[in-house]
């Protein structure tokens, strides 16, 4: 393989790990001010500001590895959803506290097992900067454990928001632990791990939880597909639009 | 911030029958002792800065939705990353001073309650829309900027809890106060949309900035009673006449014109006059008449109504595992 190409490879894997930490922290955004309790708004803002500081280390690195003189910004802001390839999980509504907690639970269950992976990457950059994320979402994983837990197991209301926010949400997890070619690339370089390998610890980590939550793991295993590859839902358009907004209304301005 | 001078009142009448007690309190407060929870202080003292504190802890609440109204929006990482963390910060510092006004026997739960109902005040400035990202750096500069003149004295308040909370705070504040400048400063230099964009939120947010030290000394009565408590230590207007003195050399930086005419440097004074505040639209805007009084409030209310379910089940879950843990 030639270096042109491993380049190419290695700026998309980065850019989608770039991807769903700034999708992930712009959701958590939508909620500061807004959350069930002064310390969950404190809580969440906090997650968002670790997203965010994750999504600006990668993207600065996939602009020095694509050496088109792109920008974290030009990364962030000036790409159309074709060009995201976040996972359709972490693009989904905020909906009630139940399905934001159902989504960053059901996401970092796996997110902090690709960055304990990563952080023995051969690629000495991308190790770094999953080394530092790891401990960030560790940290966040408790606290979304936690609230699947209680909120599962606290009254009838909560247990049957929480259980519908599963449901619904469950289609989108089968595309993190999938690999395509570009996973593959990085499995067969030492750069990220097989994302098949983490399948079973992910399943076994949810499982867990949600029995300590009294809720069940749904039944339906079809699953949908297509973020890593730029095929959004609906839901994407918007949060861009939002994001962007000023960007593309103001172009070529510093801010 | 945010206080706004409206809470001193207070009738005096309860502590006369205790002048002992009274002299005692009086002496340290004097002394520049700092006054405890535990320690015995007049009524209407207690009643005056559990207003205060809450009044204070509300506008770091309601304050957020503003700049909130932001996040999202920010031009670049950078700038979205250096307001989630102010948004935050400002969550922390309602956090301590609910803290702060509990520890003289009031719960979080009865001050937001008062909130919620319109009982309690906050700071007028809130209720001001942020209509451009601008107003991100207005709000940092101006309204943080007058936050820090007004608190920073409330460093040597009095009262023990709230003097320290108010400490860490200002820190704070005067990063948020220097973040804000620096967006305003990247605006004035930008292109000419970015420089129109500045001026027009200098203009909406100078005057509710000037109103942000509350009534002018003549008409807040009960200020000589907050000083002897030594709650407060400067009046109204000297607070405002501070402010302007270093933020119209500030707007002049930047290139931009404080919106009113009749603002001149005056040699002898050296100090600023300026031109007479509407108070009339003060009167309005802290009666619930302002552009935003309703949204600001209805979106608190939200924020309650849709999480009571979620801190419902948080207690009924810690109830479950107190249980579980004695039957164990
Ligand atoms: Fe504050
Ligand atoms: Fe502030």
């Amino acid at each position: 393989m030639t270096e042109a190409t491993n380049n190419e490879q290695l700026f998309e894997y980065v850019v989608r790990i770039a991807d769903n930490a700034l999708v992930t922290g712009q959701r958590l955004g939508e909620w500061v001010g807004h959350g069930p309790e002064l310390e969950e708004d404190l809580a969440l803002a906090n997650f968002a500001l670790d997203y965010i500081g994750q999504a600006r280390a990668l993207y600065t690195y996939a602009g020095e590895i694509e050496g088109a003189g792109r920008s974290e910004d030009d990364l962030a802001f000036l790409r159309d959803s074709h060009e995201f390839r976040n996972v359709l999980l972490v693009e989904q509504p905020n909906g009630d506290f139940a399905q934001t907690i159902a989504r960053q639970f059901l996401f970092e269950a796996y997110y902090l097992r690709l960055l304990d992976a990563l952080a023995s990457s051969n690629d000495e950059r991308l190790a770094a900067i999953a080394a530092r994320a790891v401990k960030e979402i560790r940290y966040h994983l408790r606290h979304t454990r936690q609230w699947v837990i209680r909120l599962g197991d606290g009254t009838g209301e909560s247990q049957r928001r929480m259980q519908d926010a599963i449901d619904r949400l469950w289609q989108y997890t089968g595309e993190m632990c999938t690999a395509d070619d570009i996973d593959s690339w990085a499995a067969e370089s030492g750069i990220g791990p097989v994302p098949e390998s983490l399948r079973d610890d992910w399943n076994a980590f949810v499982d867990d939880a949600l029995s300590e939550a009294t809720l069940a793991r749904p039944g339906n295993e079809w699953m949908a597909s297509g973020g890593k590859e730029g095929r959004h839902t609906e839901h994407h358009g918007y949060l861009l639009a939002e994001m962007q907004f000023l960007q593309r209304a103001y172009p070529n301005s510093t801010w | 911030m945010y206080t706004q001078g409206l809470d001193q009142r207070g009738d005096g009448k309860a502590a006369a029958d205790r002048p002992e007690l009274l002299a005692r309190f009086q002496e340290k407060v004097d002394a520049e002792e700092k006054i405890e929870p535990k320690d015995w202080m007049p009524a209407e003292y207690r009643k005056t800065l559990v207003r205060q504190i809450s009044q204070h802890a509300h506008s770091e609440i309601v304050g957020m939705l503003p700049e909130g109204n932001w996040i999202t929006r920010a031009p670049t990482l950078k700038r979205k990353a250096i307001l989630l963390a102010k948004v935050q910060d400002e969550a922390g510092h309602g956090l301590y001073l609910y803290s702060a006004a509990e520890t003289l026997g009031v719960s979080r739960d009865e001050l937001v309650e008062q909130l919620l109902t319109g009982k309690a005040k906050y700071s007028s400035i809130f209720n001001y829309p942020t209509l451009t990202w601008a107003d991100i750096g207005a709000i940092g500069w101006l309204v943080d900027g007058a936050a820090i003149m007004n608190q920073i004295p409330l460093c040597r308040c009095s009262y023990g809890p709230y003097a320290r909370a108010m400490v860490r705070i200002c820190k704070e504040e005067s990063f948020h106060q220097r973040q804000g400048y620096e967006i305003m400063l990247m605006l004035s230099r930008g292109t000419d949309a970015q420089k129109d964009m500045a001026q027009d939120a200098l203009n909406r947010w100078w005057w509710p900035s000037l109103m942000m030290f509350g009534p002018g000394d003549a008409d807040s009565k009960h200020t000589a009673q907050s000083m002897a408590w030594k709650i407060k230590r400067f009046t109204n207007d000297e607070l405002r006449q501070k402010f302007v003195d270093v933020t119209v050399p500030q707007a002049e930086f930047l290139g931009l014109k404080v919106p009113d005419p009749d603002l001149r440097w005056n040699e002898e004074t050296g100090h600023y006059e300026f031109g007479e505040i509407d108070w009339e639209e003060f009167y309005q805007v802290l009666k619930g008449n302002g552009p935003c009084n309703r949204e600001r409030l209805e979106a608190r209310q939200k924020a309650h109504d849709e999480g009571a379910w979620v801190r419902e089940a948080a207690a009924a879950y810690a109830d479950k595992q107190a249980r579980r843990r004695a039957a164990a």
